[in-house]
């Protein structure tokens, strides 16, 4: 292709103010993140009542040589990869579903779903711990075990948390994928039947393909989502579970740092955050594309 | 390689700034005789009594002082830390007088927060109680008026402990094989609802044992939680939270509240509970069947020295009107208003003659005042103790030890270090 001199200053021009916006709204909170990161800024600090100190990378030092902090990193990502599948597997599950029944039945799931995605987070939590609770919860009532508490067992309060994760993040996988499905032509799906595949190798090797960039929007997605997870752990393990044994990264760079004002390190604990991010979203991209197809 | 560059570049970019500070608060700021005074208390459960009784010390200072209103928010405890650090770092919405916890008192200081307060111009506050005065001191100055102190001690259900034929318990040792006994004999009850987050009912077992948090040295702490003397007393009230005691799937979870919450829900033999609790549970099942008897100590007639608890009023560095932010301490944090105080909200007076007077009136303030009296212990007073709070320290080791599985010693070793890292940033 070739380019006019000038066009690329136009082109400039016409990005410039989403590119202002962006710098203004991304750009500058990161740059102060990693200024803070670089201090010792607590309380005393922000107040003005103690010079700042220089530290240079000293807070990642500090991060990077706590055992704890590699442990709840280990926990976040498998937390994380837990919730990613689930969320995949049951948003494409009622995706399908949904694409095959009929009116009603498609309304109700959809309605039901946009309930789930619509429930703010810390109500959603509130409400699955009721549910849950050992004496009085329905859960329990159902199953005839009352006493039974789903919060103190380490792993049966992630998978509990993990189910909310999913709950609330599944129906934005299924409306996406929904109107993916629904926005493959009918011909393709037909020439695929007149060539005699069979379903199996229809989802395979015609919807798949079709369907993958939306895939790969939604699982950076949830990724990015569920390695974030705040409010679910905070809410229903009450910060992080009996001695901090269900910690995930954010809450665990709260309680370490904002909690106790210790702004640089909390601020180094996002940077981790941020950087491991765009690696893993980063490596995903890159995989696929060495699997040779186009974005 | 131009990432090289770029890196360099940008680290010199970065270390050519600095992070926003602000200006810090000007100690020279005016002081006004008129207009608004802001005033922050905590809300409560209950607020009604209390601001009834704070609104009526409202009219009485705006008579007194013409031309001057004052504006009353309530902020809610849990979100203090958030509230208090933006005042401090935005002086111009920062209240004139505030109430808060003695324990945030350090860093509170530390932060820039406070200003000094001169007590010697106010003939009352001779008669503040000493112990009590020294949770509103930081290196020696005062920065707070205790406007109430809240001590803890056991209550027990009497109806049950006579049925089943009990005393209650003569030494912090009887506690234990007392509760599994009450438990053996009512499978439904908690022999003691102990919490593992109750930091401040399982330090008099540290304290009476001989141990302490921390101690001392030179003008830093040293922890001192991993010592033989606290390591035995946090032994000694981790034992409580056992199947045969109190399940550590239904307690290891529980704080304060939730701990006396199983005990006002009926579901509780005994539980350490302050003398702010009184009210909540006197409005319970466990109504008329309870009694409260000071938490022994290691021999029998000793009182286990209990935590000194409670709110301080003081005024703020960057106040404009710091005289009448004074005068409205001394109002509110006085005699007459913490007398009128205690009839609302039941809080527990600082002053040693108005407690003699409510204690007269009130034999079942007994116990919590005898605590009192037997002397009571404190948290470490620096700065850094907030962050040792916020990373939850001490629930954190009590948790590991009860429900965790880890070994004392351990986990008292962690956390002596994490609370030494604390101290000595």
């Amino acid at each position: 292709m070739s380019m006019r001199r000038g066009d690329g200053r136009i082109a400039f021009a016409y990005l410039a103010p989403a590119l202002l916006v962006l710098v203004g709204l991304m750009g500058y909170p990161i740059y102060q993140l990693v200024l803070i990161s670089l201090f010792d800024y607590g309380q005393e600090q922000v107040s003005g009542g103690a010079p700042l100190t220089f530290l240079g990378l000293g807070n990642y030092t500090t991060l990077l040589a706590d055992a704890r902090f590699w442990a709840v990193l280990g926990q976040t990502v498998a937390f994380a990869a837990v919730c990613v599948v689930g969320t995949l597997l049951v948003g494409t599950a009622l995706a399908v579903l949904a694409s095959r029944v009929r009116t009603w039945a498609r309304m109700t799931l959809f309605l039901a779903a946009l309930g789930a995605w619509a429930t703010p987070a810390v109500a959603g939590s509130t409400i699955w711990l009721f549910l849950f609770d050992a004496n009085f919860g329905f859960v329990n009532e159902v199953l005839g075990t009352t006493g039974f508490s789903w919060t103190y067992d380490k792993w049966v309060a992630f998978g509990l948390v993990a189910a909310q994760v999913i709950w609330c993040s599944f129906p934005f996988v299924m409306v996406t994928l929904y109107a993916g499905i629904k926005a493959i032509p009918g011909e393709v799906l037909e020439a695929a039947a007149l060539d005699g595949a069979s379903t199996a190798k229809t989802a395979t090797s015609v919807m798949l393909p079709l369907l993958r960039p939306l895939l790969i929007v939604v699982t950076i997605q949830s990724i990015i989502w569920d390695f974030k997870v705040f409010t679910q752990i905070y809410i229903m393990t009450s910060g992080g579970g009996i001695a901090g044994r269900n910690l995930v990264l954010n809450v665990y760079a709260y309680q370490q740092a904002f909690a106790a004002s210790e702004y640089g390190l909390g601020a180094s604990i996002g940077v981790v955050t941020t950087v491991l991010l765009l690696v893993v979203t980063a490596a995903y991209l890159r995989a696929l594309r060495r699997s040779g197809e186009a974005l | 390689m131009r990432f090289v560059v770029a890196a360099v570049v940008g680290a010199a970019v970065l270390a050519g700034c600095a992070p926003v500070q602000s200006g810090g608060t000007a100690p020279t700021a005016g002081d006004e005789q008129t207009g608004q005074l802001r005033v922050w208390l905590f809300d409560e459960v209950n607020r009604g009594p209390k601001e009834a009784v704070v609104k009526e010390a409202i009219t009485e200072f705006q008579q007194a002082h013409q031309g001057v209103t004052v504006d009353v928010q309530y902020i809610q405890v849990q979100t203090r830390a958030e509230r208090f650090k933006a005042a401090f770092s935005d002086p111009k919405s920062a209240p004139d007088v505030a109430e808060f916890g003695n324990t945030d008192l350090a860093g509170y200081v530390a932060g820039g927060g406070f200003a000094e307060l001169d007590l010697g111009q106010w003939a009352d506050s001779k008669d503040l109680l000493p112990a009590v005065v020294d949770t509103g001191k930081v290196d020696g100055k005062v920065y707070g008026v205790p406007w109430y102190v809240g001590v803890r001690a056991l209550y027990y259900r009497t109806d049950i402990f006579q049925e089943l034929n009990l005393q209650p318990p003569a030494t912090l040792d009887e506690i234990a094989p007392l509760a599994r006994k009450i438990r053996a004999a009512k499978p439904d009850l908690l022999g003691i609802s102990a919490g593992g987050k109750y930091t401040y009912g399982a330090m008099p077992f540290v304290w009476a044992n001989g141990g302490d948090i921390a101690k001392k040295d030179g003008d830093k702490y040293v922890s001192a939680i991993d010592s033989a003397e606290s390591k035995a007393g946090l032994r000694q009230y981790t034992e409580l939270i056992a199947d045969d005691i109190c399940p550590p799937a239904q307690c290891a979870a529980n704080g304060g509240d939730a701990s006396v919450e199983a005990f006002r829900a009926g579901k509780a033999a005994m539980v350490v509970g302050g003398d702010f609790n009184r009210k909540s549970v006197d409005a319970s099942t466990a109504a008329g069947k309870y009694a409260v008897v000071p938490l022994p100590g290691k021999k029998a007639g000793e009182i286990a020295p209990a935590f000194a608890g409670g709110n301080l009023l003081g005024v703020m560095k960057g106040s404009e009107r710091k005289t009448l932010a004074n005068q409205f301490v001394q109002l509110l944090g006085g005699k007459v208003y913490q007398r009128k105080m205690f009839d609302a909200m039941g809080n527990m007076p600082t002053f040693g003659d108005v407690q003699d007077e409510v204690a007269k009136a009130n034999p079942v303030l007994e116990p919590f005042i005898k605590t009192l009296n037997a002397g009571t212990r404190f948290v470490p007073v620096t700065p850094n103790w907030a962050k040792v709070d916020a990373q939850a320290v001490l629930p954190n080791l009590l948790q590991k030890i009860a429900a965790a599985g880890e070994d004392v010693d351990t986990a008292a070793k962690a956390a002596a270090d994490e609370m030494n890292a604390a101290f000595a940033s």
